[in-house]
């Protein structure tokens, strides 16, 4: 007699937990119920990513290097599970490599974009990025773990937590994801991952007061609308590529800082 | 203290005062009406209106200028636009003897620029002649040279020009802000419709024939003048990029605007930044930072220093010093050389900080002003302390844009990050101690665009300036500065 399988439930992903949306709410997408998030979902978020995003700034670029580079390897031992839930094996290994790749910019980031500027005084004076803070990030429906992947990893690198909102038609390679990132050294907060309606979801991450900027790569009918509400706090808006792998996909989730010390004696 | 005292007690005759040392004004000669510069030449605006410019130290009348409308903003746009083809296919190296020309030309003129910056925006001759105009020459020179090397700032990137830059600047640093915005906006290929402030178009308009004397081909800088309207005609105009300096309030609403346009955007908004001294400071030399922060060009500086955090321990002697150092500030007239402190720059920005100043009077701040005599007509108001003030007195919180100065007091590094960065403006921030790790360690956590350490205000063409949350987002100086007038591959 044939076994049966032990089902999964897909539950969201939130300062390190899996909770169901706090609404008990689910829609079904790709043959399976997935968790509705609500707008207090996306307030807990936000406040989770609040939380992480010191420690996570200040670890060394090379210990969040690392840090992500395991990321990668979790990801190429899950290959098989990940080819089921996108287009197959071949963009589970572009997500793979190309997590790999932004992981090994963590300290590269700071000799690109930074410089010592040659005032006219007395002062030394460099410029150094630094992440903005936290990232909302409306992925992509598709490719939906290459997408998210593009999206979340340029922001994780130079420092931001991040909160995502999956593709809503193809989201269980994101709640794949989050299980990686569980077991991985990632720590809780630093992402969090929502699935549900991004018409209901993403304005609410557009207007939240602590978010410090909004990628609306995923977001094309809604763009007026949120690029609106992001205004209320400055948020920066970025308009990324679904599918690219850029040192400017990181430095547009980056501050410039610079800082003047006189010379003397 | 007590050397404190003793120096307070030194002989100064009693009738011991400045002798005026005016800049002479005749070097400065103005039309009686200016119209807009569209296309290189002047034209009037479509349905004639006007406004009269003052200069807020007695508020005579100084010229009329034109207000620009709806269609003057597309006229101008449509000769940025027409220019543009031209500009941009200019080899880069063609492009920057250009910029190099008006850098010399603004020092060769800087005495006229200056003193005629001081008129009309009421800044002392001092600065304007020892701050803005070296500045803004300054700025031409560092972008000129850059025309030509776009590749090597932007390796593999094909940079290109975005087309036609609208650009909105504020009536602090009249035409430094023109340089800042025009410099690297050109360098880059881009050709500009500028706006300058409504009660500060003088300079920018007098500009305008140093691009005649530089011969910059006609409609790659075009002036329009004019109140907001005139701002929010440009913002709507079909241009390719907009940049603003200004209110966090007008740059919030432009962000709105262009929302689904996919024009770009770059703003340097407002401030309230934090000046921290710690006990180990060298507190003579932070002292004269603070004046320095708060009072330099009466505080209208969006990155001024107004909220000022002093470790408890030193609290009370950092304000006596500070008391008494602004006992010699002089204020007065924005064209005498020994003036401070000059004029407010409008009537509007004098009500707005006296009911500022109200509220913290209101709210339980201790106010103090030094004993100085204001002119009688114009527009003036006195270097203000308040000490006793809590995080939450509106005088703590929002931007004042003029001289006065909040007091507030910390115990552990680790508190003052947390009340510095308690704003939602990110612009600026000062450290004042000896110890170089903790300056460092400071820098390092205060979430601002620009950390100022045993310094403040300081400005240089090579160093990029800009807000971090809702002081804004895009860099102005250095080769980051560029990056906003670019598209790339």
């Amino acid at each position: 007699m044939a076994r049966l399988p032990v089902k999964k439930t897909y539950k969201l992903y939130i300062g390190g937990s899996f909770p169901r949306s706090e609404s008990g709410r689910t829609y079904e997408a790709e043959g399976q119920n997935v968790a509705r998030a609500s707008r207090k979902d996306v307030r807990d978020a936000v406040a989770a990513a609040r939380a992480a995003q010191p420690k996570w700034a200040a670890m060394t670029a090379y210990n969040r290097g690392q840090v992500l580079y395991r990321v990668g390897e979790m990801l190429e031992a899950r290959t098989a599970e990940f080819a089921r839930l996108c287009s197959g094996e071949d963009e589970v290994h572009r997500a793979t490599d190309r997590w790999v790749w932004y992981a090994g910019f963590a300290d590269k980031l700071a000799q690109l974009l930074g410089a010592s500027n040659p005032v006219a005084g007395p002062y030394f004076n460099f410029t150094v990025p630094e992440p903005t803070g936290v990232v909302a990030t409306v992925a992509p429906d598709e490719p939906a773990l290459l997408g998210l992947v593009s999206r979340i990893a340029p922001a994780l690198v130079g420092g931001n937590t991040v909160v995502a909102l999956a593709s809503e038609t193809h989201p269980l390679a994101a709640i794949e994801l989050a299980e990686v990132l569980a077991t991985s050294d990632v720590p809780g907060g630093v992402v969090n991952l929502l699935t549900g309606k991004r018409a209901e979801l993403a304005p609410w991450l557009a207007s939240h007061m602590d978010v410090n900027a909004i990628d609306l790569t995923g977001a094309d009918g809604l763009r007026t609308e949120l690029e609106t509400a992001a205004a209320d706090n400055v948020k920066r808006v970025v308009l990324g590529a679904p599918d690219s792998q850029s040192l400017y996909e990181i430095s547009a989730f980056l501050e410039l800082k610079t800082v003047w010390h006189p010379i003397g004696v | 203290m007590s050397k404190l005292e003793k120096r307070a007690a030194a002989p100064v005759p009693k009738d011991w005062t400045y002798a005026p040392a005016p800049e002479a004004r005749d070097v400065v000669s103005l039309e009686e009406r200016y119209g807009l510069f569209i296309g290189g030449e002047w034209v009037e605006p479509r349905d004639g209106e006007a406004f009269t410019t003052v200069s807020p130290r007695d508020e005579e009348p100084l010229a009329q200028v034109a207000q620009a409308g709806v269609e003057d903003v597309a006229a101008a746009v449509a000769a940025a636009r027409e220019a543009f083809q031209q500009w941009s296919s200019l080899p880069g190296s063609e492009r920057a003897k250009y910029l190099f020309r008006i850098a010399r030309i603004l020092q060769e003129r800087s005495r006229e620029f200056a003193v005629l910056e001081s008129l009309n925006g009421g800044k002392p001759i001092k600065e304007s002649r020892d701050v803005d105009l070296p500045l803004a020459a300054a700025h031409f020179f560092y972008y000129a040279g850059w025309a030509d090397k776009l590749e090597y700032a932007f390796p593999n990137r094909s940079p290109r020009p975005l087309g036609v830059a609208g650009q909105i600047i504020p009536w602090n640093f009249p035409l430094l802000m023109l340089a800042w915005k025009l410099a690297p906006a050109l360098a880059a290929g881009n050709t500009v419709v500028l706006k300058p402030a409504e009660t500060t178009p003088l300079t920018a308009l007098l500009f305008c024939d140093v691009l005649r004397q530089a011969e910059l081909p006609a409609g790659v800088v075009n002036i329009v003048t004019g109140d907001g309207r005139a701002g929010a005609a440009l913002v709507d105009a079909e241009v390719d990029k907009i940049a603003f300096t200004g209110s966090t309030d007008v740059g919030k609403a432009i962000q709105r605007r262009l929302a689904g346009t996919g024009k770009k955007l770059t703003l340097e908004l407002g401030g309230k930044a934090a000046n921290i001294i710690f006990d180990d400071a060298a507190l003579d030399q932070a002292v004269e930072g603070i004046v320095n922060g708060i009072y330099f060009n009466q505080g209208h500086v969006c990155c001024a220093g107004s909220r000022l955090f002093v470790q408890e321990s030193i609290a009370e002697p950092v304000v006596e010093k500070l008391k008494r150092r602004m006992a010699t500030l002089r204020v007065g007239d924005p064209l005498d050389k020994n003036t401070d402190v000059g004029a407010i720059n409008s009537r509007m920005q004098l009500e707005k900080i006296a009911e500022l100043v109200e509220s913290g009077r209101a709210e339980g701040a201790e106010i103090y002003q030094p004993p100085c005599r204001l002119p009688e007509r114009g527009y003036w108001f006195a270097p203000t302390v308040f000490t006793n003030v809590a995080q939450s007195y509106r005088i703590a919180q929002e931007e004042i844009f003029g001289p006065v100065l909040s007091v507030l007091t910390f115990r552990t590094p680790d508190e003052a990050v947390e009340k510095a960065n308690n704003t939602p403006y990110g612009l600026s921030a000062g450290v004042w101690t000896e110890k170089g790790s903790r300056i460092l360690w400071m820098a390092e956590r205060l979430r601002a665009g620009v950390v100022w350490a045993n310094t403040f205000n300081r400005f240089d063409p090579t160093s990029p300036f800009g807000g971090y949350k809702e002081s804004g987002f895009g860099r102005e100086g250095g080769r980051h500065g560029l990056e906003p007038y670019l598209a790339f591959d």
